[in-house]
């Protein structure tokens, strides 16, 4: 720690140079940060996915329906514990595109059973079962500032999908609050009663839109899987059941591989900015070369010379990094700026830490070059040159 | 580390010591079977026209450099034949370095600068807060702690620089051309100084000058050229 004075002053040498460059580190680790946020949003479902749950929808597309009395047929196929349907509602309110949120008729009980990552207060379970209109809402749906619903609120919703009979707005009572106890699990939800749907909806009666299907073994779901395909081959309605992960990927893939387009662009910016603070580093020593041979002159040894300078180049690096990766962590904290489209939105820890070892990689790259220059300037050399 | 030779003894014995610098093919014999023996507590001033091979024998004496033959022996301690490492620790604790141009670290207050010998040891703070209060004293800068380089004039800076090299208290003092880039007041000033820690606190002290000004205060004055020494000016 002695020596931190005099690293931290020559990085303070050449100022707007020093400045210029922590900026450059600062806006690549806060680009990393919020395209880390965002990969996590578009793909939090493939790491939330139960490893026992498939996903079965129409063969020929999740927007195709499935009879509801695929359900019980479902359950006979051996393997299978137990099954739950859900239905696309695209629930609007007060008719406001941007008034939009995931909204889905399910029945409680086994849409309960089958997401155990969500926790319903017994008695907020037990109104709901008794309220045919009553919905339970996700938290951060809850906490939507344009909402700010709670329990108690009526609400009233349209489908462009799934009109109700006469064309009146579906109207629900809050009867719950869903919590979920980890943050990368989706709490943007509005859930509500299949029955009330089933029965009051224009047309489609007894059609659900996917289902999801919990093993008994989930090392055994690919045969499941085919399992369930196989018993409604041949059939009006042919299924396709894969693992809820796979079915999570191709969701996300649907609009690109989010994972290689973060890579090439931080490759693109990381290769750029070591570039940058490495001619920062690199020309820093140059311009101390005197120096150095004084310093070395007075007793510091060859290795103290290569430390002090990857201290410099580390310094540098995590100054700028680190405030970029806690402003990114801000926004992400903040919540997500589209609540409707990337509704699970934080700054995975992983990506935190690993976003830290990187800020201590690039010091250490970009100023091991200046920094070897340094620890092999031959004292002589330097402070003849200076008399040059 | 040996034992310190006694007083009067020989602090310095630099023993047919040839130093040859490699320019592409060419050999350039910078000192040839060189001897010098400097007794402790001398106040010498090695002489000589550019390009004799002052400050080449300056820097063999400090560890700086190493001979290509021959020997350096500093109280006793064969410098030539230290590890880098172990000359790097040797010179922090037996050698004070003056330059001409003074080479304090220009982002430093100069009690800063005098401190940086002492990051290399042991010292608390406090301690090096002590020591550094000590030396600033000596050299009569005890009001100018908080300023930088830039604030001082030329004569101050080498006050700093000598307070640098003498806050460990070194075993000898290596000066070069210290006066050589001040005005004949400040130099005068520096000669002084430098007269004081040799005779008041017995460092012992070689200094490489043109000056023979300068030369006048030092106890012994030797002459180099081409590669050797002698004890008569150069016709």
């Amino acid at each position: 720690m002695k020596f931190f004075h005099l690293i931290w002053c020559n990085l303070k040498r050449r100022k707007l140079r020093t400045l210029l460059t922590l900026a450059s580190v600062f806006v690549a680790f806060l680009l990393y940060g919020l395209l880390c946020t965002v990969k996590e949003a578009f793909t939090a479902g493939v790491s939330m996915a139960g490893a026992d749950r498939l996903v079965v929808r129409h063969k020929v597309s999740l927007i195709m329906t499935l009879p509801v009395a695929y359900k019980a047929r479902m359950e006979q196929i051996p393997g299978v514990a137990a099954a739950s349907h859900f239905t696309w509602f695209n629930g609007i309110y007060k008719n406001e595109p941007k008034n939009f949120f995931g909204s889905f008729p399910v029945e409680p009980e086994h849409f309960l059973a089958m997401f155990p990552e969500y926790s319903l207060p017994e008695a907020q379970k037990q109104a709901w079962l008794k309220t045919r209109i009553g919905a339970v809402i996700g938290r951060s749906l809850s906490e939507r500032k344009e909402f700010k619903w709670k329990i108690g609120d009526r609400v009233q919703l349209r489908s462009p999908i799934w009109p109700r009979k006469g064309d009146q707005p579906w109207e629900f009572e809050i009867v719950g609050i869903l919590d979920a106890g980890k943050k990368n699990v989706d709490t943007s939800g509005f859930y509500f009663r299949y029955d009330y749907f089933d029965e009051g909806r224009a047309y489609g009666e007894g059609l659900v839109g996917w289902y999801a299907v919990r093993v008994k073994d989930p090392d055994h779901a690919p045969e499941v899987a085919k399992a369930i395909d196989a018993e409604f081959a041949n059939s009006p309605s042919e299924t396709k059941a894969e693992t809820e992960g796979a079915f999570m990927q191709g969701f996300a893939q649907q609009i690109g591989d989010i994972g290689t387009i973060l890579v090439a662009i931080l490759s693109a910016v990381f290769f750029t900015i070591l570039l940058v603070a490495g001619n920062t580093m690199a020309q820093s020593v140059r311009e101390r070369t005197e120096e150095f041979g004084v310093l070395k002159a007075i007793g510091f040894t060859n290795e103290r010379a290569l430390a002090m300078v990857l201290a410099e180049s580390c310094l540098l690096a995590s100054l700028g990094g680190l405030a970029g990766l806690g402003l990114a962590w801000l926004i992400a904290a903040g919540g997500s700026p589209v609540p409707s489209m990337l509704p699970v939105f934080y700054f995975p820890t992983k990506a935190l830490v690993i976003g830290v070892a990187l800020v201590f990689a690039l010091g250490i790259v970009a100023g091991i070059l200046p920094a070897l220059t340094a620890m092999r300037l031959r004292i002589a050399d330097a402070l003849r040159r200076q008399a040059a | 580390m040996n034992e310190q030779p006694q007083k009067n003894g020989v602090l310095v014995d630099v023993d047919g010591v040839e130093k040859v610098f490699h320019r592409g093919s060419e050999d350039i014999h910078v000192l040839s079977d060189l001897h010098l023996k400097v007794p402790q507590g001398e106040f010498l001033a090695l002489m000589g026209p550019s390009g004799s091979g002052k400050s080449t024998l300056l820097n063999l004496i400090g560890g700086l450099d190493r001979p290509t033959r021959g020997s350096v022996s500093i109280a006793g301690e064969h410098v030539n034949e230290l590890s880098d490492r172990q000359l790097a620790a040797w010179r922090a604790r037996h050698i004070g370095f003056v330059f001409q141009l003074y080479n304090l670290l220009p982002v430093l207050t100069a009690e800063r600068n005098v401190e940086l010998p002492l990051l290399l040891t042991h010292l608390s703070k406090a301690e090096r807060k002590q020591h550094v209060a000590t030396a600033l004293g000596v050299v009569g800068l005890s009001h100018r702690t908080k300023h930088h380089p830039r604030q001082l004039s030329g004569g101050e800076q080498q006050r700093v620089g000598i307070a640098r090299a003498i806050v460990t208290d070194p075993t000898l003092l290596l000066c070069d051309e210290p006066t050589g880039d001040l005005d004949r007041k400040a130099g005068d000033e520096i000669l002084d100084l430098l007269q004081a820690l040799n005779r008041q606190h017995g460092k012992t002290i070689i200094m490489v000058t043109h000056d023979p000004h300068a030369s006048a205060r030092a106890g012994r004055t030797v002459y180099l050229n081409k590669g050797q020494l002698s004890d008569e000016p150069v016709k």
